[in-house]
């Protein structure tokens, strides 16, 4: 059948030199010496650890333990020592540390005990739990763990999408899986359908990777397509393959279950299959090495080894002067090579000046639209560029500023280059930081308001204690020495009086008891100097107390 | 430290200016071949006021200099305006207009990027309104380059002799003349008129349509500009001509004289003083035809492009409000 496709607006052509890497088959690296596996490794919830320093692991041992309902387990790569469960720098562009599991390999790589998973007669909780403990995440990128997404919406979900695109240059880890794997990933694909009984299942592929979709074709079976779209960058964002493939547009905050879609990198599927068909565990994947290296090639790379032992099987040329994580378009510099290969590493690009050469210098925005007419998601991005320099956030949210998906495109169009994404970056996080200060300041408020509340209350309580008791003070009084006035007054005046009455009660008994004060029998001077002080004091008006004012 | 993307593949400012100039050449050419070498006089003296004036101003405001003047948008609009004035107007009346399209009417406002109206459309406009003598004084066919050269240094003017009126202006002084008799088929006879427009003219406005035509190829413009311009202009002549065709000229006259096709092509679409969203281009474009279509027929300005242009300007903002494309996802229907 063809599939009629769809297009979304703007998009850009970037060499896609994807070429050199697809030479080779998909390479395996020697075991590294030292593993350093990051607990926190998918969206959501960070795993708690399950081993302790000195511990014996084995490979596909879990070592961390999903922490809440978004959230995927984490697992020995290969069978050896923890060595430390300490803060290491991670694969992020903040260049922050966080919380790894440090294995020294043993070399004996053995494997825990592993039986094929008999999913066909597991409950859909039982499996998706099986999923999130083998550490299932999404490889696209986004590392969303995917049992969360295997769940059935309100909606019945009719179309599984995957994601097989690969819009971004350089980056072939997805392509030499599918040229290499496919049956695979066609096994993972057919699970992932079972679990959301869906009708069809398309898997898109950019029509630059001829090899892969034939590949993909010959393994397919009844009730799977494989799509050849067009290669356009940023095709391969979930959004807009799903509106190449289905013509619906999932907007900013929603999710495709919404509309009866659900969509999966092929690499996800890949792992569906290996997890469910040898019970293993997301320990390894692929990585692309590209770039400014004289060998760029595919590997299959065990998550927590170091980024430079992996570039290092790629040999990178000496003018090699940053190493980016991800592609050209949304990738980051790497802070250091020492970071850990993690589940959302799928190329490792060297970059020289003349490869990645430093942007042309920045000039002034003469609105001519080329960023808008590139971009992806319809946005004016020279009007959010105008709104987030003059920190107008509030005109910035009202043309949809948090629709941006940081594809890059008008960055790459710009004719004054001007790093437009960086723009919106920067106001992106100003909003958030003022939505943080905003809401620190409404719990503020609200605390404030609180504790006023609790002193009225208290007040209130103490003056009804308070009245009772007169009260009770008041019928002792009554009923030693009866008073003649009743019913002209009120019972609060009556307390009231009560009260009065029994102050000077104990004021009288104690008034009897006590000295006189320092001040009660003083001389004619003495009264004089007193009076003088008092005097100066009404003077000044009290002003020298207080502290001088800011201005 | 710089941020991903760590691509680029733009043209750049100073290649699409570049592009604009070459896109000219045609129509200058042309212009030269008609009305003689007095404008290419113009356009120098223009480019060298609009580069002293650039660069004073950008050292004034500490800008970087060989950036922005190599930018080579401040030679556009030199071109714009030496286009736009008679070619053998006063030296001194082209370098005013430069001067006042760059300092005022760009740098005052910002620079580059930030002038809300186009400098060379404010330029012609103060030369209108100050100096409308001279600016309805254009070459006749007979005048030799020598002459024009004279005239442009400041040569004595025995004006009748040597000038003659714009096709527009030789049709608004016809009709005047023969008052409730005039028609505009008589007036067409006489000798500023040629085969479908202004005698010469036509050729001028042809070179300047396939420069723009480059431009729409090379995607420097969009279409939605000079096709909203030269539609309503079209249109609105039409409905008119064909109401009374003894006062008003033909849509044909109305494309292929004045400074239309320079502006549908080259004037409408500046993208920092016009509208930026694909419906706004519409009404923006739209709208600029139509006021110079009133002023040309029913004003006292022979042509009224200029203001049409600035009064257009004026409303981009709304015009920009009103005209958001919708996002990703929002569209209507949906939801």
């Amino acid at each position: 059948m063809l599939q009629k496709l769809f297009k979304f607006h703007g998009g850009v052509k970037p060499d896609s030199r994807k070429q050199d890497s697809t030479r080779q088959p998909i390479r395996s690296l020697p075991l590294p010496s030292e593993l350093i596996v990051p607990l926190h490794q998918s969206i959501g919830g960070t795993p708690r650890p399950l081993v302790r320093v000195g511990d014996r692991v084995l490979k596909g041992e879990r070592i961390g333990a999903a922490e809440g309902p978004v959230s995927a387990a984490v697992h020995a790569p290969s069978s050896g020592v923890v060595r430390a469960i300490e803060d290491r720098t991670m694969p992020h562009p903040s260049g922050l540390p966080a919380s790894c599991v440090v294995i020294e390999a043993d070399g004996d790589d053995r494997w825990i005990e592993r039986e094929p998973v008999p999913w066909k007669s597991m409950k859909g909780d039982e499996l998706r739990d099986y999923l999130r403990d083998a550490g299932i995440v999404g490889l696209g990128g986004a590392t969303f763990p995917s049992h969360v997404k295997l769940r059935a919406g309100a909606k019945p979900t009719h179309t599984l999408v995957l994601n097989g695109a690969e819009c971004e240059p350089f980056i072939t880890c997805d392509d030499m899986l599918m040229r290499e794997r496919a049956a695979e990933i066609i096994r993972g694909a057919g699970i992932m359908a079972q679990m959301l009984a869906v009708e069809r299942v398309l898997i898109g592929i950019e029509d630059n990777k001829p090899e892969a979709l034939a590949a993909m074709r010959t393994a397919a079976g009844d009730g799977i397509e494989v799509v050849a779209i067009p290669t356009l960058y940023p095709a391969g964002g979930e959004k807009q393959l799903l509106r190449v493939l289905t013509g619906v547009e999932v907007a900013a905050g929603r999710r495709p279950l919404e509309f009866g879609l659900q969509c999966f990198n092929v690499g996800t599927a890949y792992r569906m299959a290996r997890a469910i068909d040898h019970a293993e565990p997301l320990i390894s994947r692929i990585v692309t090495v590209a770039g400014n290296v004289e060998a760029p090639a595919n590997y299959e790379v065990l998550i927590g080894t170091p980024i430079d032992t992996l570039l290092a099987a790629g040999r990178p040329r000496p003018d090699t002067d940053r190493v980016l994580m991800g592609g050209p378009m949304m990738g980051f510099a790497l802070p250091t090579t020492a970071a850990p290969v993690v589940k959302a590493t799928n190329c490792v690009l060297a970059g020289s000046p003349s490869l990645l050469p430093p942007p042309p210098p920045e000039m002034a925005c003469i609105r001519c639209g080329t960023c808008a007419d590139h971009c992806p998601v319809d946005l004016q991005p020279f009007e959010l560029y105008w709104f987030g320099r003059s920190h107008n956030f509030g005109k910035a949210q009202e043309y949809h500023l948090f629709d941006c998906i940081e594809c890059g495109c008008c960055s790459y169009v710009c004719p004054s280059n001007i790093p437009l994404v960086d723009y919106f970056r920067f106001t992106k996080s100003e909003i958030w930081a003022r939505e943080r200060d905003k809401s620190a300041a409404d719990l503020a408020r609200e605390r404030f308001e609180a504790r006023n509340e609790r002193q009225e209350r208290e007040k209130r309580e103490k003056a009804e204690r308070l009245a009772a008791k007169a009260e009770a003070t008041r019928k002792k009084l009554a009923d030693s020495e009866p008073v003649a006035e009743v019913g002209t007054a009120s019972p609060a005046e009556e307390a009231k009086k009560a009260l009065i009455a029994a102050a000077l009660e104990r004021a009288k008994q104690q008034k009897s008891s006590v000295k006189p004060r320092n001040t009660d029998n003083l001389s004619a001077d003495k009264q004089a100097e007193i009076d003088e002080i008092e005097a100066r004091r009404a003077r000044t008006g009290g002003r020298s107390v207080e502290p001088p004012e800011n201005s | 430290m710089t941020h991903s993307p760590y691509l680029r593949e733009s043209r750049s400012v100073r290649q699409i200016m570049l592009q604009v100039l070459l896109a000219l050449l045609p129509g200058i050419v042309a212009y030269v071949w008609q009305f003689g070498a007095g404008v290419l006089i113009q356009l120098l003296l223009a480019s060298t006021a609009a580069l002293a004036a650039e660069a004073v101003m950008l050292r004034l405001r500490r800008k970087p200099l060989g950036l922005y003047l190599g930018d080579l948008s401040a030679i556009v609009t030199a071109w714009l305006i030496a286009l736009s004035l008679p070619p053998i107007g006063p030296w001194w009346m082209v370098v005013l207009a430069t001067l006042c399209a760059i300092v005022v009417a760009k740098h005052l406002y910002g620079g580059l990027g930030q002038n809300p109206f186009n400098p060379a459309m404010v330029a012609f406009c103060v030369m209108i309104v100050a100096f409308p003598a001279q600016m309805s004084q254009w070459p006749d066919a007979g005048l030799d380059f020598g002459q024009q050269l004279e005239l442009i240094l400041g040569g004595e003017r025995a004006l009748d002799a040597i000038t003659a009126a714009t096709p527009l202006d030789a049709l608004r002084t016809g009709l005047r003349a023969g008052g409730a008799d005039a028609h505009v088929a008589e007036v067409l006879q006489g000798p500023a008129f040629g085969a479908i427009g202004g005698q010469g003219w036509e050729w001028v406005v042809a070179g300047f349509a396939i420069g723009g035509l480059y431009l729409l190829w090379q995607r420097i413009i969009s279409w939605h500009l000079p096709a909203a311009f030269l539609l309503t202009m079209a249109l609105t002549a039409t409905l008119l001509w064909g109401m009374h065709p003894e006062r008003f000229a033909s849509p044909l006259l109305h494309l292929a004289t004045g400074g239309t096709m320079l502006a549908a092509f080259f004037i409408v679409t500046d993208p920092v003083s016009g509208s930026t969203t694909p419906k706004g281009k519409l009404v923006f474009a739209g709208g600029a035809a139509f006021i110079a279509y009133m002023i040309r027929s029913f004003g006292n300005y022979p042509d009224g492009i200029a203001f049409a242009v600035l009064l257009m300007n004026i409303c981009v903002p709304l015009i920009d409000m009103y005209t958001q494309p919708p996002v990703f996802g929002h569209k209507r229907g949906s939801s």
